[in-house]
């Protein structure tokens, strides 16, 4: 008599269905374990790609669906890449990524080593840090966009009680030189309590033993700092740099509400310039062609990076 | 220098990965560099051969 649950649910098998099952390898059964899986990668990753170069190297209008399609080889590319509006919006991508990168390490690290240090209400502070990061980008743009008002604006407000300039006399997302910085508070503001949880992460996996070891060889609070505690939180940096270069490079919804690309082209980031290629000018071929060299920088900074954190890591 | 060429020429993973990922720096650089729009209109052929050679060379012998 079967005892177990198993040896009951394989007596129970009918014999056409359990015959068949028994002659299978484990390797067989390995793949018809993993194909749905594998299936739904193709489907929902693979296949939109492969759709995408092939509709680059055409072109392709998606509201207009009964035209007929041209192959037009590389011209897409060449027109990309020979574009100096195009040229003039991947620096000001430039600019928002390293901007946003420098900011939101440098105060994301500091964060966490500040929570690190055990003092009373520690656990609350966490918890208000990390809320901008909970909410919705649309409701954080939409709201800064009120707190950036110049006559009624929290922010113009703070910034003029500091100064002692007017409130009314500046506008963050009104002017050319102000507005690149106004999306990277925003995106500052919202996304360091991401890297610091990373670094917090970090911080606490560093045993205390390693530290009471550098008391008592008499290392400064500074040495432990570069020797100990910089080292072992690298490879949780570099993760964290690896996760927002990625995001903030395709970077959207944010922006589009608080300044949409504005004052001109000032705020024009890559994405949004393709949002309006494929979604406002119907321009699909050259906008596939857009999202493919997009594509290789990420995934070629991608790579670069998992080797780097591989290293950091096997050190 | 004599190790890394020897390791080119023996078609090792790391010189190799080395390579293409100076490509790929150089690639994203010249993307998004203020200096000169003809180095923009190359990098993304440099890009490209970069990520290739890297996922080549990433199944080289260490």
């Amino acid at each position: 008599m079967p005892e177990t649950v198993i040896e009951r649910a394989a007596a129970a098998t009918p014999a056409q269905i359990a015959r068949p099952l028994r002659s299978l390898s484990d390797r067989a059964l390995a793949w018809i374990f993993i194909a749905p899986t594998i299936f739904l990668l193709l489907a929902v990753n693979i296949f939109p790609l492969i759709w995408t170069i092939r509709l680059s190297f055409t072109n392709f209008r998606a509201n207009r669906p009964n035209a007929e399609v041209q192959f037009v080889g590389l011209e897409n590319y060449r027109r990309i890449l020979t574009d100096p509006d195009v040229w003039a919006t991947m620096q000001v991508t430039a600019h928002f990524l390293i901007a946003t990168l420098v900011l939101q390490v440098v105060i994301g690290f500091a964060l966490a080593w500040l929570i690190n240090q055990k003092f009373r209400g520690n656990d609350l502070w966490t918890t208000i840090i990390v809320l901008p990061m909970m909410l919705s980008p649309a409701v954080v743009g939409n709201f800064w966009t009120f707190l950036y008002q110049p006559q009624i604006g929290l922010f113009n407000a703070a910034v003029s009680f500091f100064t002692g300039g007017d409130p009314a006399g500046f506008s963050m997302i009104g002017e050319v030189a102000l507005a690149p910085w106004a999306i990277v508070i925003v995106d500052t503001w919202m996304w360091t309590p991401f890297v610091m949880l990373i670094c917090l992460a970090g911080l606490r996996s560093i045993p205390q033993s390693i530290y009471e070891a550098a008391e008592c060889d008499r290392a400064s609070k500074w040495r432990q700092f570069v020797t100990i505690t910089l080292p072992m939180v690298l490879p949780f940096l570099m993760l964290a740099v690896l996760f927002r270069g990625i995001e903030n490079f395709k970077m959207f919804d944010l922006v589009v509400q608080l300044t949409g690309g504005g004052p001109g082209s000032t705020t024009e980031l890559t994405s949004i310039t393709l949002k309006r290629e494929a979604f406002e000018k119907w321009r699909t071929g050259y906008a596939s062609a857009y999202a493919i060299i997009l594509f290789v920088a990420v995934f070629g900074i991608s790579s670069i990076y998992v080797k780097a954190l591989n290293k950091v890591k096997a050190r | 220098m004599r190790a890394f060429l020897t390791g080119l020429l023996r078609l090792r993973r790391g010189p190799w990965e080395m390579v293409a990922s100076v490509l790929i720096g150089l690639g994203v650089f010249m993307l998004m560099q203020p200096f000169a729009l003809v180095a923009f209109s190359y990098s993304f052929i440099v890009m490209l051969a970069g990520t290739v050679m890297f996922i080549i060379v990433s199944h080289f012998p260490e």
